[in-house]
């Protein structure tokens, strides 16, 4: 058994991972991503790994690792599918709905009328979301059409070609929290609640993680939203309706999880490496 | 393992070994560094952001 582990910048989480690789005794190699390139004629250096965990920072330079190794029959955590639903939003809502997962509703439109018009239908407030982005960059509550329609203006004169794509979400007016819950194969491991002032609650954004036991309800959506997306190792982002309910509003494919080591008590990384041997035990 | 940052020149420690595209902040002037290379030690002003990177 061999795995790589292909990363870009190393991160607190890479480091976590690698002991945990260390720890269960199975031969890897760390690449990074900007070191290497692709003959697309000759898997066979590749070839040496049972699987091939994912861990670049940059979407699109995973998507491009993962569409080869995928495509040359070599095993990741996660796939290019997975990967491909989850870095889209677009994608990811239409799986979460399409597999009949609570997620916020969504319109999508190309141009300013249309958005305008569409966000009017959804109604105020609502989310526009770049269709590619994380760690709660470029989102923007607008609560009138007067902010929707200066905010479209600047997305549409000011931002790259993907920002011409309108993804408005609809708004839930949740606690000042939310949950993200970590699944690992058909397992939901652990949850954290993260707590913020702001609206946007990401601890990439200063939210405060603490632990939030995973329920049965809990449990059962972030198993369905990971299914949803083509299941792995995979972070999911609910958050409580006023209703009382659940909803999915985001799934993670190269999930961060550092800060919820602690508040949870689960070794996070070691389970992720565990389930990444079994994808290559698999394989065999 | 010492060396300096590129950026302001102060000294950059590590208590561990570092590992080759670790990023760390200098307490100095807190721009991200890069370690390039550990042997021999090399670090550099680590990349912006870029717009597609995240989890």
């Amino acid at each position: 058994m061999k795995i790589a582990l292909l990363h870009s910048r190393i991160r607190m989480e890479e480091k976590l991972l690698v002991k945990a690789i260390e720890n269960s005794g199975v031969e890897f190699d760390l690449i990074d991503m900007r070191q290497v390139h692709f003959d697309l004629e000759n898997p066979d250096p590749w070839r040496q790994y049972d699987v091939i965990m994912e861990r670049c920072v940059s979407h699109s330079q995973a998507m491009a690792a993962l569409q080869i190794f995928n495509m040359w029959g070599i095993p990741t955590v996660n796939n290019y599918d997975v990967g491909m639903i989850c870095g889209d939003k677009i994608h990811t809502s239409l799986a979460l709905m399409m597999a009949g997962v609570p997620t916020p509703s969504v319109r999508v439109a190309t141009s300013q009328d249309m958005a305008l018009e569409a966000i009017g239908e959804m109604g105020y407030p609502a989310v526009l979301k770049p269709a590619t982005g994380s760690w709660g960059r470029l989102l923007a509550r607008v609560d009138d059409e007067n902010s929707a329609e200066a905010i479209i203006e600047h997305k549409m004169t000011l931002g790259s070609y993907q920002h011409s794509i309108i993804y408005a979400q609809e708004y839930i007016d949740k606690p000042q929290r939310d949950i993200r819950t970590f699944v690992v194969g058909d397992e939901c491991i652990c949850g954290i609640m993260r707590e913020s002032e702001h609206w946007i609650t990401n601890t990439a954004r200063g939210g405060k993680a603490s632990n939030c036991p995973v329920t049965p309800e809990l449990a059962k959506i972030s198993v369905d939203a990971a299914q949803a997306v083509g299941g792995g190792v995979l972070a999911i982002d609910v958050m409580e309706t006023p209703e009382g309910g659940l909803t999915v509003n985001e799934v993670n494919y190269t999930m961060e999880f550092k800060n919820s080591i602690a508040p949870t008590g689960v070794d996070i990384p070691a389970k992720m490496i565990e389930y990444v041997i079994s994808v290559g035990e698999s394989n065999k | 393992m010492n060396t300096e940052c590129p950026e302001c020149g102060a000294a950059v420690a590590f208590d561990e070994a570092p590992m080759a595209g670790e990023i760390i902040e200098c307490e100095e002037c807190g721009v991200e560094l890069e370690v390039t290379a550990v042997n021999p030690l090399a670090i550099a002003v680590a990349p912006e952001v870029e717009e597609d990177w995240g989890e």
